[in-house]
């Protein structure tokens, strides 16, 4: 028998998977890592902001909310801020 | 041992992959037992707290008297808990404990273990549990290097790059913002005739989809079931594929260029073909 498979190997060749392993890992991958990524901007970004807005305004931390999302192809970053009253101005160094 | 402590700080290596079975304990104790073998004094430690398993696979299960957690307790020394290989000199290994306490690695109690081994050893090698909880974490947080096992397989490459990005953000490295841990990829249980016939992620797919360079390819090979048995690290199997293809990657992670072997696929002899020993 191993003669004949020898001589006359098969020509079933099974398709060729890996090609589509490859496609779906680099689909899934990709929208992985856009939101690993974006799970580390958002706390940079709140912070920041925060820290700008205080200047200006009396806010405490859990009055700003910062969200990166989608919104069809687009992608979206939302940022909703609350605030009790505007600071005095502090006058201008001179 | 004629080290003196103004030898420069040894360096930790982890072998770390996410998912589970794709050779990590085989691939610490191989790359550990290679560098050791070129002079390098090496200890090899198993981060896998409540599984140990590298005891078995280094071949010294009988001879484990005190563990990592004997000695983060402080009711062993360090020295008391590492065992010397009985092959080469330069080689030990550090056993992990069988508790069932998630927390029994502290982190102080890493660090301070870690720091003494710098101190002794040139190389530290860190075989992590699979997963991305505490132990796993433990294991690749002091890390300068890693090698991540990969399997030519969607979930193992999915996994290898979630550990990637857990290493870039949550290592001692990345929080102290020095310069990151330096990554390498170990591509094991490489089959060439099945990339051959479009039915596995071939070694330039991997690569393109992690963007890892690629410190090795291990073939699937019989010879690493046959070391596991015996408890000998397949490295030393000199006339087996895998072992080999070990051989060229400490090789490589030392600086050498090696040209890839056995990633080509075997051609069928008529011999084989007729009596049927592969």
């Amino acid at each position: 028998m191993r003669i004949l498979e020898f001589l006359f190997p098969k020509r079933t060749a099974s398709p060729a998977t890996a090609a589509i392993a490859k496609e779906r890992l680099q689909v899934v991958l990709a929208h992985e890592r856009s939101k690993r990524e974006s799970a580390e901007i958002v706390p940079l970004l709140k912070r920041e902001l925060l820290s700008v807005i205080a200047k200006y305004v009396a806010i405490k931390e859990d009055m700003i909310q910062v969200k990166l999302g989608r919104d069809g192809s687009a992608s979206v970053l939302r940022i909703n801020v609350e605030f009790d009253g505007l600071r005095k101005p502090k006058r201008a160094r001179a | 041992m004629t080290k003196h402590a103004s030898k420069a700080p040894g360096q930790i290596i982890v072998v770390t992959s996410g998912k589970g079975g794709v050779g990590k304990t085989t691939t610490a104790a191989a790359v550990a037992t290679g560098l050791a073998v070129r002079g390098h004094k090496t200890v090899v430690i198993d981060f896998d707290v409540g599984l140990r398993n590298l005891d078995l696979v280094m071949g010294c299960e009988r001879r484990v008297v005190f563990d990592f957690i004997n000695v983060i307790n402080g009711d062993a020394k360090l020295n008391q808990a590492l065992i010397r290989d009985k092959r080469i000199e330069t080689l030990y290994v550090f056993p992990t404990s069988q508790t069932r306490d998630k927390d029994a690695l502290k982190p102080e109690g890493v660090a301070n273990v870690m720091q003494q081994l710098r101190e002794g050893y040139d190389y530290i090698v860190c075989d992590s549990p699979a997963g991305i909880e505490k132990g796993a974490l433990t294991a690749l947080y002091h890390a300068d290097s890693a090698i991540i096992v990969t399997n030519p397989e969607v979930s193992s490459v999915r996994d290898s790059d979630r550990i990637l990005g857990i290493l870039a953000a949550k290592s001692r490295r990345a929080e102290l913002n020095q310069e990151p841990v330096k990554e390498h990829l170990l591509l094991t249980r490489y089959s060439a005739g099945r990339v051959a016939n479009g039915e596995m992620l071939s070694i330039d797919d991997v690569k393109e989809i992690l963007s890892v360079p690629i410190l090795g390819v291990i073939p699937e090979s019989e010879s690493v079931l046959r070391a596991s048995n015996t408890g000998t690290p397949v490295i030393l199997d000199d006339e087996s594929p895998a072992g080999r293809a070990y051989e060229d990657a400490v090789a490589r992670f030392l600086g050498e260029q090696r040209e890839l072997r056995f990633v080509a696929p075997a051609r069928k002899s008529l011999f084989r073909a007729i009596f049927g020993r592969a």
